[in-house]
């Protein structure tokens, strides 16, 4: 005769509480909105789908989008690293506003930043006008979609990078300094390995951030179809158009994508890690 | 190689660490450094290794002052009391490390790399492990693979830092002879930085007792016990000896 299985009482208690409080709270606010663009993504056939995405509007969009997307994270990935270096690393006059300053992204209204860039990029802005003579225009073209994300993306890359610097092993750079390594050497073989989970993080952040960008993009990008019209402008043309369909199509390839990459990115972190791991 | 150490002075903000230490390694030779903590023996560890700056004093190898000359470029093996293993290399990637950095020139070709990162695996008995990863190791094997990565650039000096206060005191015993023997075999003068009077008397060929930013008495293990120079000596050597 076997007993039926008492479930093991737990050490920690409080779990079907939180457990259900956490699952309520996904549903209400995450699942439910995803189940609306899905439903809507129900009502088209394959071959619907198709002719949406393969309109020559979106796939320009499309393409508009992840190029600006993949530019803006490529400077993040960049400039972010070396902003999280610079605030964790050294103590000066100023660090603490700098740090704070890192966040204003995330508080600032999509739509002022954008404004805002344009009033400084637009041909008669601060730095539209001393582009302007050398032929360089920033505003309105595909430049100034990739600045308007790298601007609302960048707390994403420098957020994540700063815990992993914290972490580093200051005793492991002495010991490569007493090896011989050099500055360069440094970086790229004893520092750059362990930042890189860390950095794809932020990167990946970044991208998928960039790749929905809505508030801050449409001010600078001029938005002419075929050129700097960016897909979540798109999506919202077709909403006006009562196109709902065509909106959820292309609103459920950016979420695809989005879903793909940081899985993506959650498994190659794993792999990234490995050598963390006690047993062989 | 023989090497010096002329009155080291150092602070830290108004607080001074070292009041003027003076130290010399004969060639092969196998210094402690033993005090209290707080008593700056890795302060002045840190400053031979060139990983600090005294403020005053100089430091002299062969004849040849070497104050300011950057760590890399002094070729002086270091053991940390963390070890300090590269977590992301194999055991063989990180031994191989001080010969892979080395410039142009003077870095030998790939195949004398790994020759020689067998060899020095050899040495320190792990043979078996050059594939495996820090974190996969034991206390001890991590010790010796910091012992293998340091002895691999041909190092002028060995300096160790605490080389064993992370391990258990059974591996402890057990290695002691081991570093003795692999700093003979190697040839290289040691400096050791440790607050374990048994583990001074049991390695060292001359122990500088450190006390309070200073060296009180610097001598032989058998001096120490015979003419202790001061009252803290006296009760310092009676323990071991």
């Amino acid at each position: 005769m076997t007993a039926l299985a008492r479930p093991q009482p737990r050490i920690l208690p409080g779990f079907s509480l939180s457990m259900g409080i956490t699952l309520l709270f996904l549903c209400l606010i995450v699942l439910l909105p995803l189940s609306g663009l899905l439903w809507q993504l129900g009502q088209l056939g394959p071959g619907d789908y198709l002719r949406v995405m393969s309109s020559e509007r979106v796939l320009a969009a499309l393409r508009v989008t992840i190029t600006a997307a993949a530019a803006a994270t490529a400077i993040n990935g960049v400039f972010g690293l070396i902003l999280a270096w610079v605030l964790t690393r050294y103590r000066f006059p100023g660090r603490g506003l700098m740090d704070a300053l890192v966040d204003l992204p995330f508080a600032l209204p999509t739509a002022v930043a954008g404004i805002a860039l344009v009033a400084l990029y637009d041909r008669s802005g601060w730095v539209g006008q001393l582009l302007e003579p050398l032929g360089i225009q920033i505003a309105y073209t595909w430049w100034g979609i990739v600045i308007a994300m790298a601007f609302t993306s960048i707390p994403f890359a420098v957020r994540a990078i700063q815990p992993a610097i914290e972490e580093l092993d200051r005793d492991e750079e002495q010991a490569a300094l007493t090896l011989g390594a050099t500055g360069r050497q440094m970086f790229f073989r004893v520092l750059l390995r362990p930042l890189l989970p860390s950095i794809l993080t932020g990167i990946g952040l970044s991208f998928v951030r960039s790749l929905g960008e809505f508030g801050a993009v449409i001010f600078i990008a001029g938005n002419m179809p075929y050129e700097t019209e960016i897909a979540s402008l798109l999506i919202l043309i077709r909403l006006d158009e009562f196109d709902y369909p065509a909106a959820a199509a292309v609103a459920g390839t950016l979420l695809a994508l989005s879903l793909v990459l940081l899985v993506a990115i959650n498994v190659m972190q794993n792999r990234l890690q490995s050598y963390l791991r006690s047993e062989g | 190689m023989s090497f010096e150490a002329l009155d080291i002075h150092k602070s830290f903000g108004d607080t001074p660490i070292l009041k003027g230490v003076s130290l010399s390694v004969a060639p092969g030779e196998f210094v402690a450094l033993l005090g209290p903590s707080g008593s700056g023996k890795t302060t002045l560890l840190n400053i031979i290794a060139g990983l600090a700056h005294a403020d005053r004093g100089r430091l002299v190898l062969d004849g040849r002052d070497i104050t300011r000359l950057p760590a890399g470029k002094r070729r002086f093996g270091m053991v940390f009391q963390s070890y300090a293993l590269f977590r992301h290399m194999t055991v063989a990637q990180n031994v191989a490390f001080g010969l892979k950095v080395m410039e142009g020139a003077r870095r030998p070709p790939r195949e004398r790399i790994a020759a020689r990162v067998g060899e020095l695996l050899e040495m320190v008995e792990l043979p078996d492990l050059a594939d495996r990863y820090p974190a996969q190791l034991s206390g001890g094997q991590r010790q010796r693979v910091a012992m293998a990565r340091a002895l691999a650039i041909d190092p002028q000096l060995l300096l160790m830092d605490e080389p064993f206060s992370a391990l258990d005191a059974q591996v402890r015993q057990s290695l002691r002879g081991e570093v003795r023997a692999l700093q003979k075999q190697a040839g290289v003068g040691a400096i050791m930085v440790t607050h374990d009077r048994a583990e001074a008397w049991a390695l060292a060929d001359r122990i500088a007792v450190m006390d309070h930013g200073r060296i009180v008495q610097f001598d032989t293990p058998d001096a120490l016990r015979d003419d202790p120079a001061t009252e803290s000596v006296r009760s310092l050597v009676e323990g071991v000896a």
